[in-house]
């Protein structure tokens, strides 16, 4: 999924950076950060992770208008988890990110997405399983890239028990 | 102190414990911030309801927790490369480590390569990577 536009702001670096136990200032203190080698405040290396929050019709964000498959007044609401159609499962194998420049506060990204190698290896308990590289770039307001997120879902057979 | 090329060697170790009995709360808070709200991590009901112990944690909190010790070993803004594989599922209080070892330095282009994994209480590792951090003269 490409992305149009994901706008980097502080408190939303400050609350990533607190969700992953990061106390280091150049997260959250902009009067620090002026005075260090990078000199401002700068995104951790996994934050961009966060461009789900901008991702349309992401399907792991619950939407007003569209049932949710948590509990509710039942165990489990409307609908299946996605990912699990076709008998199998889709697991999330490997993460590779690659810097090119840092992110700040302020930044503008968008993002383009392809579909990188795919191959197929024989599980012992889930079957057949495919693996896909998918390969996304983030580039700033000025057209420049700044981070290359490469992520590699494999997708197994049937349900691993 | 970020690092430098006059004093690093491979097979330097750098040790950290990321997180210490790992809360509910801040598996939560993740998905707060990183967007992903898949009940499986923050919704014991439906995990327990579809045969899970309970809820357990993204695989990214577990990468973004290795994180920390990498900055706090190759200091701000100096990582070129960082890969994780995840190895195992990250469940509430659990305590996980980060180790870090210095693989190789590249001195003509004042590079570390270091090799990572993050293993829990147990001995057990959930997340096994490598990273390029940039080095300083």
């Amino acid at each position: 999924m490409s992305i149009k536009k994901f706008p980097i702001e502080a408190g939303h670096i400050m609350q990533f950076a607190r969700a992953i136990g990061d106390s280091n200032p150049i997260y959250s203190d902009s009067e620090y950060a002026e005075h260090t080698e990078v000199g401002s405040v700068i995104a951790p290396p996994t934050f961009l992770q966060a461009c789900q929050h901008y991702e349309e019709n992401f399907p792991l964000r619950p939407q007003a208008d569209k049932p949710w498959f948590g509990s509710a007044k039942q165990a489990i609401g409307e609908g299946q988890a996605p990912g699990s159609e076709g008998g199998g499962i889709g697991l999330y194998a490997e993460h590779h990110y690659e810097y090119h420049q840092p992110v700040r506060p302020g930044d503008v990204l968008h993002s383009k997405q392809r579909e990188g190698k795919c191959w197929q290896k024989q599980g012992k308990r889930g079957g057949q399983l495919t693996f896909q590289e998918y390969i996304t770039e983030f580039y700033n307001q000025h057209d420049e890239r700044v981070v290359t997120s490469t992520i590699i879902g494999v997708q197994t057979e049937h349900v691993v028990s | 102190m970020p690092l430098s090329i006059s004093t690093l060697r491979a097979g330097d170790q750098f040790e950290k414990v990321v997180v210490e009995n790992l809360s509910r709360s801040q598996i939560v808070m993740y998905a707060g911030a990183s967007g992903d709200f898949h009940p499986v991590h923050s919704d014991e009901t439906y995990a327990k309801a579809i045969g899970l112990p309970g809820v357990f944690a993204h695989g990214m909190l577990t990468m973004g927790m290795t994180g920390t010790a990498l900055t706090d070993f190759v200091g701000d803004n100096r990582l070129k490369k960082y890969s994780a594989r995840f190895k195992g599922q990250v469940w509430p209080g659990d305590t996980l480590t980060a180790k870090i070892i210095v693989e190789s330095i590249d001195t003509e282009n004042l590079c570390a390569q270091l090799k990572i994994s993050t293993y829990n209480q147990d001995g057990k590792e959930v997340l096994s990577g490598s990273a390029q951090a940039l080095l300083y003269l």
